[in-house]
């Protein structure tokens, strides 16, 4: 399908797009997502795996579905093949199996056609360090042939101030701190219009205040339609930020969902917190909370549907002394935890 | 699928003359090059300075450089001779094997494969860059001669080595034809450099490869045993530029030279195309 520049975008594709909307944790999120022009996903893998020349697997069958307009945390310990997929996303290394489409179109065969279109930040920013920002912008912006030489400065100077660097631009990058490298990555990925950003550890190396800059940047991308797939191991920038997650482990996807969805699913647990363990142990065992674990001050358990006025009323009935008494939500990083089975460390 | 955006941006393939240009500014635009660029000027500057200084018309000296005091337009034939030897095979070198290796221990090949640069059109700009270089080094050389040579050195008409005698500008000409010539002779070790760099993500290792396979093959050059292979070594046909100074020149082994660069150019430069469009990027 091939729209006549000017027209408006047509309304039957973008219909689709209302379940996708509808997904989003932000009412917003339906409104941009119809700027994204197409109902396709613009990232879509099948199968998609790595299996390295020493027999590792690093990705292994990872089937990855972005829908448009959407924010999509890309979760995972270090070491749990997120780089490595979106390097094969990209076309920077080739799938032992699988595919890969961007922008509805196969990668690598349609790379020079579709990664105009797409705004990359691979594993940390890398530039000439002998080399002004403003002279690594342009030359990566002359790598790319659809880009307009006329309009390169002046394109350059807008990217530098979106990310906050206008006064280093003049500096040799040899001089920048981590943090303004980061910045210039993204500068890069902000050179030209994209109608899709994939993002590694876009905030890595920053300041509070700049990932916060980071985030708003983002937010205000999103808002124009642009997709953003961003990699993190920052579990509350993906709930401060997100309307969608996947999570990887030990190179397997372990859970696709919007964050409404995997929100919900973070059952509350009662908590008691009292000098009498045993005794509540048994008397919570015998009303039926299930998933008992006790600490050294608490009780804690999945009370299901079970009335926890009731469950006070009986721990009190079993003269059970109660310092507290409370449901907690578990935090994402708690299912995080319960996802990947492992912590922050390094996967094996 | 075309969207709006799509629809506002010029058509693909209509920029491509512009990472060309990067790539030149990439390697001029480098101190680094600038020092190699400065050690081929300073070649002649120190011969003529040599021979200046020490006085004696330097008839008991061989080949070009004993011309030098007579006319000092030999300064440029006779620096250029001497630096095709070691200088300019070693600023090749460098060059060289920076270009890919350099790029991916940077990491900027993954910002450029992500532009999207193409990794073809990358190669191409990359040895469209080597071949510039190689002619800028020999261009150095030709300046630099000619400036001390005038300076330091009567000037007049040019006796080729058939004993024909021309005019000055014919010599200047001819002088001019044998920096090409050796710029030229320069591009099969750029073709090895731009291989050798596409294996590697150290630029050291690469330049340290590079100049390696130069000095096998000049070892390969010395063993007489071997000489059914010498005419096709890298190096047989370096000095036919001096056939240049004949009259008429004497072309065949000028072509000869010219053809084999050619081919080891090719080989090289297959070999490296097929590195790096299926080479992983993961520097």
């Amino acid at each position: 399908m091939t729209l006549t520049p000017g027209t408006p975008g047509p309304t039957g594709a973008t219909g689709a797009l209302g379940a996708t909307g509808t997904l989003g944790a932000t009412g917003t999120l339906g409104a941009t997502g119809t700027l994204g022009a197409t109902g396709t996903p613009p990232v879509v893998t099948r199968g998609l795996t790595k299996r390295f020349r020493s027999g590792q697997v690093a990705v292994d069958s990872v089937d990855l579905e972005v829908p448009a307009g959407s924010i999509f945390g890309f979760l995972g310990p270090n070491g749990s093949g997120k780089t490595t997929t979106i390097r094969m996303l990209l076309g920077l290394i080739a799938p032992t199996s699988g595919e890969v489409e961007l922008l509805g179109q196969p990668m690598p065969k349609a790379q020079l056609a579709v990664l105009p279109r797409v705004g990359a930040l691979v594993e940390g920013p890398a530039f000439y360090p002998f080399w002004t920002g403003q002279a690594n912008l342009l030359r990566f912006d002359a790598a790319d042939r659809t880009a307009d030489p006329r309009t390169r400065k002046a394109r350059a100077g807008e990217a530098l101030e979106r990310v906050g660097l206008s006064n280093a631009a003049g500096k040799k990058v040899r001089n920048y701190s981590l943090g303004m490298k980061q910045r210039l990555a993204i500068a890069v990925a902000l050179m030209q219009q994209r109608d899709l950003l994939v993002l590694d550890e876009p905030t890595n190396g920053l300041d509070p205040q700049g990932t916060r800059e980071v985030r708003l940047l983002i937010r205000e991308l999103a808002k124009d339609g642009t997709t953003i797939f961003t990699s993190t191991h920052l579990l509350a920038e993906v709930e401060q930020l997100c309307t969608h997650a996947a999570v990887m482990s030990r190179g397997k996807l372990v859970r696709q969902s919007t964050m409404a969805e995997l929100r919900s699913e973070l059952r509350p647990r009662l908590v008691v917190r009292t000098p009498d363990l045993q005794q509540a142990e048994q008397t919570l065992t015998g009303l039926g909370v299930a998933d008992l674990k006790v600490t050294e001050e608490t009780v804690d358990g999945d009370p299901g549907e079970l009335p926890i006025d009731k469950l006070a009323a009986a721990l009190v009935a079993a003269d059970v002394r109660i310092h507290g008494f409370g449901l907690e939500r578990p935090s994402l990083e708690d299912a995080f935890v319960a996802l990947t089975g492992e912590g922050f460390d390094v996967a094996e | 699928m075309t969207d709006s955006v799509e629809a506002g941006r010029p058509s693909a393939g209509r920029h491509t003359v512009a990472l060309f240009a990067s790539e030149l500014h990439l390697v001029f635009g480098r101190a680094r090059t600038w020092v190699l660029l400065a050690v081929l000027a300073a070649v002649p500057i120190m011969v003529g300075v040599a021979i200046r200084l020490s006085g004696s018309s330097g008839d008991d000296a061989q080949g070009f450089l004993g011309q030098v005091a007579g006319n000092g337009l030999f300064l440029v034939v006779a620096s250029l001779a001497l630096s095709l030897p070691f200088f300019l095979p070693t600023a090749v070198t460098v060059i060289s094997g920076e270009s890919l290796a350099g790029e991916a221990s940077l990491g900027t090949l993954r910002n450029l494969m992500t532009a999207p640069a193409g990794r073809s059109r990358l190669l191409a700009a990359k040895m469209v860059a080597l071949a510039v270089f190689c002619l800028a080094a020999t261009m150095t050389i030709w300046l630099s001669g000619l400036i001390a040579g005038v300076v330091l050195f009567p000037v007049g008409d040019v006796v080729l080595l058939t004993g024909t005698t021309v005019s000055l500008g014919d010599g200047l000409l001819r002088a001019f034809g044998i920096a090409i010539l050796i710029a030229a002779s320069l591009l099969g070790l750029a073709g090895i450099g731009l291989f050798v760099s596409s294996l590697t993500s150290t630029p050291l290792a690469a330049m340290a490869a590079t100049f390696g396979a130069f000095i096998v093959f000049g070892i390969l050059g010395a063993i007489p045993q071997i000489d059914v292979i010498h005419p096709w070594l890298l190096m047989y046909g370096w000095t036919s530029f001096a056939d240049l100074l004949r009259d008429p020149p004497y072309w065949d082994s000028i072509v000869r030279n010219l053809l084999l660069q050619a081919a080891y150019l090719a080989v090289f430069y297959a070999a490296a195309w097929a590195r790096i469009t299926s080479r992983d990027i993961n520097g």
